[in-house]
């Protein structure tokens, strides 16, 4: 379980994160999303006590990270794949991690086996791809069988099987009851890996939610059609709170209206309708539309659309 | 699927297991290893050259000789590769981001400082000891040549070689602390520099009398002043010189230990 109340934290004249209340609640994956910039990695960096708050407050499973006797088994943290110093192999730096709160040996063995590591582990770390560096992160997180987990962005550099194992490894872990927490811009894996989302933009909280909620309620349905005269079918859709835009030379694409509603207007005007789809709203439409005002560094797209 | 299995066993974070992890992490980088290796060698192999040197060019006055400073002259090397090694224990775990999970591990902080000190400085006065008395074994062959060596039991000369060591060990303490201090390594070892070095140019500057004064409580001269068995007049008793920069390094520390619990790491 972590708690912020009011979270907030200040750089110069800058605000990174700007009171930030929400729960992550044990037993399920709770994905943490928002742009580049939002302040992801600094709330996580709060939550395990290495950023201090400007105000507000954190705790995890009861206590603020600092008060915490046996840290490695409340708390198991990815921060950042690089976290590791180069010179030192996998084994190693999980072994001296393992040495401040007594774990035995035999547990660092059963981690590295674990995430898939075994014979790169007394390899040095600095040869380590982005992929193999991601899964000695989640080693590092998982090596005092913690009851909760934080793991920033834990998908970059995975490959298809890397992806899909941690998605199963996350949600195994929550069904064993643990508290997890997992930042991803990946929205469309995180559709996939998380049940509860909690999304950020500019340091502040956009949305706290089921996963299925939010891309109900935020993202919008979007009917897909093509025909042979598509400027006489948008005049005909067109009104308040509808929308159509052009897409390809014949397809529309409208939101506010079901394939249904678009059909039957297409009847009554006599026009030809080529195709008709219902697009349901992925979680990364739902997200970009929330989002889109709390951007902090957009890239500007010269002229595609008409 | 891999499932990861549970863990069964008591994960209390105590003082004594935050050295054991802090010898795990010294032992396990080979840069440790090589900085360790190489103020061993500086000791003992410029100690028998300068011996060596002196040999051929014996003194007017034998009875101002000091053989046993001539024999340990290898330290004035070593301590920048034991202090430099310092300065990179601390700022290696800040380039790398490592400090996180340091921390992250051991959120008291001071016992993450307090345990490095620790193994660091045991580590380093294990492996200087036997290079002092090596350098001075040997380097006391050679000066016999010219009867200008010393025997180990005369007065101070224990002390000068033990000294030698501490002093090293100091050093490297001075070093770890300026990285806690700075978090940087070039700042860190540019630091060093000038605590050891840039204090007495400036003494220099000033005028004989004042410097005469001033001098002997400057760090490295006060540092040193254990190492010698024939001290200069203007210089600190042994004891005292090596008190005075025990105090110096304390305070780096200390300054360390404030930065780390109150900087964000």
């Amino acid at each position: 379980m972590i708690e912020a109340r009011g979270l907030t934290k200040r750089y110069g004249d800058k605000l990174a994160v700007d009171g930030l209340t929400f729960t992550v609640r044990p037993g399920v994956v709770t994905g943490f999303l928002g742009p580049n910039g939002a302040g992801k990695s600094t709330t996580m960096r709060m939550i395990l006590g290495l950023d201090a708050p400007t105000s507000g407050s954190v705790t995890v499973n009861g206590k603020p990270y600092r008060a915490h006797t046996a840290p490695l088994h409340e708390v198991g943290a990815l921060l950042e794949a690089r976290s590791v110093h180069p010179g030192r192999s996998a084994y190693n730096h999980l072994l001296a991690l393992a040495r401040t709160s007594g774990i035995r040996r035999s547990r660092v063995d059963e981690v590295v086996e674990a995430v898939g590591l075994g014979g790169a582990a007394r390899r040095r770390a600095g040869r380590f791809s982005l992929g193999m560096g991601q899964r000695l992160g989640i080693a590092t997180a998982l090596l005092g069988d913690p009851r909760t987990v934080i793991l920033d962005e834990p998908l970059n550099g995975l490959d298809t099987e890397g992806i899909r194992w941690v998605r199963t490894l996350l949600q195994g872990l929550a069904a064993e009851g643990r508290t997890v927490f997992v930042s991803s811009h990946l929205m469309n894996e995180m559709a996939l890996t998380a049940q509860h989302l909690i999304v950020i933009g500019r340091g502040r909280l956009i949305a706290d939610t089921g996963m299925e909620q939010f891309v109900k309620t935020r993202g919008r349905s979007v009917v897909r059609v093509r025909t042979t005269h598509p400027d006489a079918l948008a005049a005909r859709l067109r009104g308040p709170d509808v929308d159509v835009s052009f897409d390809a030379d014949e397809t529309l694409s409208v939101s506010g209206l079901t394939t249904d509603q678009v059909g039957m207007a297409a009847g009554a005007a006599g026009i030809t309708l080529l195709e008709l789809t219902a697009q349901q709203a992925s979680l990364e439409d739902a997200f970009m539309e929330l989002t889109s005002d709390a951007v902090e560094y957009r890239t500007n797209t010269v002229g595609a659309n008409r | 699927m891999t499932t990861i299995p549970a863990y069964v066993g008591e994960q209390r974070v105590t003082r004594v297991r935050v050295l054991f992890s802090e010898w795990t992490k010294l032992r396990s980088l080979p840069s440790t290893v090589w900085s360790l290796l190489t103020t061993l060698v500086l000791v003992v192999g410029f100690g028998v050259v300068y011996s060596m040197v002196r040999v051929t060019r014996p003194p007017a006055d034998p009875s101002a000789f000091d053989g046993a400073g001539v024999s340990l002259a290898g330290v004035q090397l070593a301590q920048l590769a034991i202090g430099v090694l310092g300065v990179l224990l601390m700022t290696g775990e800040y380039a790398t981001g490592s400090i996180r999970v340091s921390l992250a591990a051991v959120p008291k902080r001071l016992d993450l400082l307090w345990g490095k000190a620790v193994t660091f400085g045991f580590t380093t006065f294990a492996v200087c000891v036997p290079a002092v008395f090596a350098a001075f074994i040997v380097g006391q062959k050679i000066l016999a040549a010219e009867h200008l060596d010393v025997a180990i039991g005369a007065p101070g000369v224990v002390r000068a070689i033990l000294g030698s060591a501490l002093f090293l060990t100091v050093v490297g303490l001075l070093g770890l602390g300026l990285g806690g201090v700075l978090r940087n390594t070039a700042g860190g070892i540019a630091a060093l520099f000038g605590l050891l070095f840039a204090p007495q140019i400036i003494v220099g500057f000033l005028p004989e009398s004042v410097s005469d004064q001033v001098y002997k409580y400057v760090p490295a001269a006060a540092g040193q002043a254990i190492m010698f068995v024939k001290p200069d007049v203007a210089s600190l008793s042994p004891w005292t010189g090596f008190g005075m920069f025990c105090l110096y390094t304390a305070v780096v520390l200390a300054l360390a230990a404030w930065q780390l619990r109150r900087r964000d790491a």
